[in-house]
């Protein structure tokens, strides 16, 4: 309980720095201008087929979006309260579950973000502590390249320059593409729903909050101070510094830091991450750099083969024409 | 009065055209009664319980089907509907490659059944697509809406659509010989080079882009089956499937339908299998040789003797080498029958993968994962009702238009 009461600062570390948002406005703009730009140029040269799903682009590398939000969980902190559950919940509209939020049994099973919920909290055994269990909070990770986005055949996610990944119900048709990409088992699908299914993710409070630069739902409802708010470069800070000043109470990790190309939302931990059931086999490379290769051999095939399968024709006629007239001469020579 | 017997006429004419081309030459009465088969049968109750599960999807949402759940997207409607059915309809553009491209002669009596079984392979993989995409009425939407040009998916919808099409295109003449149509039929020869290079374009990309889909899923595939090269595994694996499946759609054209094959198909059959058998051999040594290069590359040696190591064994020795050895076999003693038995066997094999690669090798570190992968029985069925309907759609095609034999009107004009 000690670790819990024992750091006020955490929410301001993140306050702070959330509001501390130097002309983003400008910055933003950029991203837009450079973003327009270079998807004009990838509709005309036609063979951009390589480019982060969010950004129609060359296949340059992204570095991801400076200034970008994010968010620290820190599990040492958690409490298991789910208040940032129910902040989710009523924040985003969504259905009222079968249990309340301050029912306890369903830490029983592990659950994980379905239609219903953007967000769930599992408990895990503490190895070094059994009696004080360790608190998961499950949502999606914003990641700075995100997997689902490089899956989506129709572009109905987005990487905004804030950091939160969009997803557009109006351009999905249901292919769940992105479910099988995500490394994390993110997207959640409305199965039940006949004439409208659609992916239901966790929206990092993106039209209500973050793009006016404000704290998410469930940091803000958070009492133990287990959520930080900020810009995603500050967070990486706050994160060393925890593991620097406490390095018995933290793993030396911050999950996120470099998973999949990195994420937005980032984690520290007492007990290894594979412990509270994080994949541990994620790549540290961006998962689109995974299918690099392959799409820019589109282009290639597309130049190649005709002449390459062309010349092949052209030789079978050619030797057909050869052995012709040799008949043919043959066929003179007889006759003479 | 003249106009009275022009109506007569016409109406005769559209009589006698319809019982010709539909009827089959008979009357309803005599071809109703001619349907009334045990195969039939038994194709009527499968579809009598798919197609009302078919509706119930459609009505009542993928759940009250399928078991697709948040882990588990996609299930048999893809892992057997597109996964295994796109590779085993490569035969289009391999037969048409071999004989416009390379010059293989020999093998016209086959060409038009290998476009015939593509045409209709995409066309159901489309139709199962269709049954598992949450708004299928979207179909188009990567054509039109939002172009997700960093998809591997977005390539792969863009070419089944072209490839579905350039498919129509090179059958059409088979179409049009059936229509009596000659000037149209002479354009749509015109194209056939053309057509063949596209569709060689088109089935190198997304055969392969089949496989590359599953590279954006490192952390989520068994190491054995995940390996930077399965593009060209798939690509590999499609066109020994390709030559398999020639040889078993030949065959059981040769044994159900042999009234309407001609000598020439006859005659020609065994001599093509054996070349077709050789083919394949060579293709399935290639390919098996490629998945060994893959175990190499990533040095996975050491996961050969875990549970799913062993299972990888049995699909590389079994349902892999064992039909390469077998169609070597059969080359060898000059025997068809054993090539057509090494054919079935591939066949199995390319399905066999193809199930391992989306179903049991993905999310294999789930808890319980063996129990999760188990079609439920709704699903299964309205699987089994697609083939049903693709079998009888193939069978209706194949009794009338000139695919097993060849049109007496055109056999010079190739």
């Amino acid at each position: 309980m000690n670790d819990r009461s024992k750091e006020p600062v955490s929410k301001e570390e993140g306050a702070g720095e959330g509001t501390n948002t130097d002309g983003p406005e400008q910055r933003i703009k950029n991203g837009m201008n450079r973003r327009a730009f270079l998807g004009t140029v990838a509709a005309i040269g036609g063979t951009a087929m390589v480019g982060s799903g969010t950004l129609a682009r060359a296949s340059s590398d992204f570095p991801g979006y400076p200034n970008s939000y994010g968010l620290l969980t820190d599990f040492t902190l958690c409490v298991g309260c789910r208040s940032c559950e129910a902040a989710c919940n009523r924040e985003n509209g969504l259905p009222e579950p079968q249990k309340p939020f301050d029912d306890v049994s369903v830490f029983e099973q592990t659950r994980r973000p379905d239609a219903h919920a953007y967000t769930v909290v599992n408990r895990y055994e503490n190895p070094k502590d059994k009696n004080l269990p360790i608190y998961r909070k499950v949502q999606c990770n914003h990641c700075k390249e995100p997997a689902c986005a490089s899956a989506c055949p129709i572009h109905a996610y987005n990487k905004t320059p804030e950091g939160a990944v969009m997803y557009n119900e109006d351009l999905c048709f249901g292919c769940r593409y992105c479910m099988i990409a995500c490394p994390f088992y993110v997207p959640a699908y409305d199965y039940e729903s006949a004439l409208q299914p659609k992916i239901v993710k966790c929206t990092m409070c993106y039209e209500t909050r973050v793009k006016h630069g404000k704290v998410t739902a469930c940091a803000e409802a958070c009492p133990a101070g287990a959520i930080t708010f900020g810009k995603r470069d500050d967070l990486i800070k706050i994160a060393r510094k925890r593991i620097e000043k406490d390095p018995d109470k933290y793993i030396d990790h911050i999950y996120g830091e470099h998973e999949a190309g990195g994420t937005n939302w980032i984690y520290l931990s007492g007990v290894p991450f594979e412990q509270l059931g994080f994949p541990a086999n994620v790549p540290d490379k961006p998962p689109i750099e995974l299918t690099k290769g392959f799409l820019s051999s589109v282009p290639l095939v597309f130049t190649i083969w005709p002449a390459l399968f062309g010349m092949c024709y052209a030789a079978v006629r050619h030797q057909d024409d050869v052995c012709n007239e040799k008949i043919a001469s043959h066929k003179k020579e007889e006759g003479k | 009065m003249s106009d009275e017997y022009t109506a007569t006429v016409k109406q005769d004419n559209f009589q006698s055209w319809f019982m010709d081309k539909l009827l089959m030459g008979m009357t309803w009465p005599e071809y109703l009664r001619k349907l009334i088969t045990p195969f039939n049968l038994v194709a009527a109750t499968i579809l009598s319980i798919g197609l009302p599960l078919m509706a119930i999807r459609f009505t009542q949402g993928l759940a009250s089907v399928t078991d697709a759940s948040n882990d588990y997207p996609w299930g048999i409607l893809l892992g057997w509907g597109l996964f295994s059915g796109v590779p085993l309809s490569a035969t289009g553009f391999v037969m048409a490659t071999a004989y416009y491209i390379f010059g293989f002669k020999r093998y016209h009596s086959l060409v038009r059944l290998g476009v015939l079984t593509g045409f209709l392979g995409y066309l159901f993989a489309v139709i199962y697509l269709l049954t598992d995409l949450g708004r299928p009425w979207r179909i188009y939407f990567p054509m039109a809406v939002g172009f997700g040009t960093a998809s591997v998916l977005f390539l792969v919808a863009w070419h089944v659509a072209t490839y579905l099409t350039v498919q129509l295109l090179e059958f059409s003449p088979a179409i049009l010989e059936w229509l009596k149509a000659r000037r149209v039929r002479k354009w749509a020869m015109m194209i056939t080079i053309g057509m063949t290079i596209a569709g060689i374009i088109l089935s190198t990309l997304h055969q392969s882009a089949l496989g590359a889909m599953f590279l954006l899923a490192p952390g989520k595939m068994h190491p054995l089956w995940y390996s930077q090269y399965l593009p060209v595994f798939f690509l590999s694996s499609s066109i020994y499937a390709a030559l398999a499946m020639v040889i078993v759609v030949s065959t059981l054209g040769a044994t159900f339908l042999r009234d309407k094959t001609d000598q020439t198909f006859l005659g020609n059959l065994d001599p093509l299998t054996l070349g077709l058998g050789k083919g394949a051999a060579v293709g399935i040594y290639v390919y098996f040789a490629l998945k060994l290069i893959g175990v190499a590359h990533d040095d996975h040696w050491n996961l050969l003797n875990t549970p799913y190591g062993r299972w990888f064994l049995v699909e590389m020795l079994c349902f892999v080498l064992l039909p390469g050895l077998i169609f070597s076999l059969g080359v060898k003693k000059q025997n068809a029958a054993i090539v057509r038995f090494a054919a079935f066997s591939a066949v199995l094999g390319i399905i066999v993968n193809r199930i391992n690669v989306s179903t049991i090798a993905f999310n294999w570190l789930l808890p319980n994962h063996l129990n999760h992968i188990i079609p439920p029985w709704k699903e299964a069925m309205i699987v089994l009702a697609i083939f049903t309907l693709h079998v009888l759609i193939f069978r209706w095609i194949l009794n009338r238009m000139p695919v097993l034999r060849e049109h007496p009107d055109y056999q010079e004009s190739h």
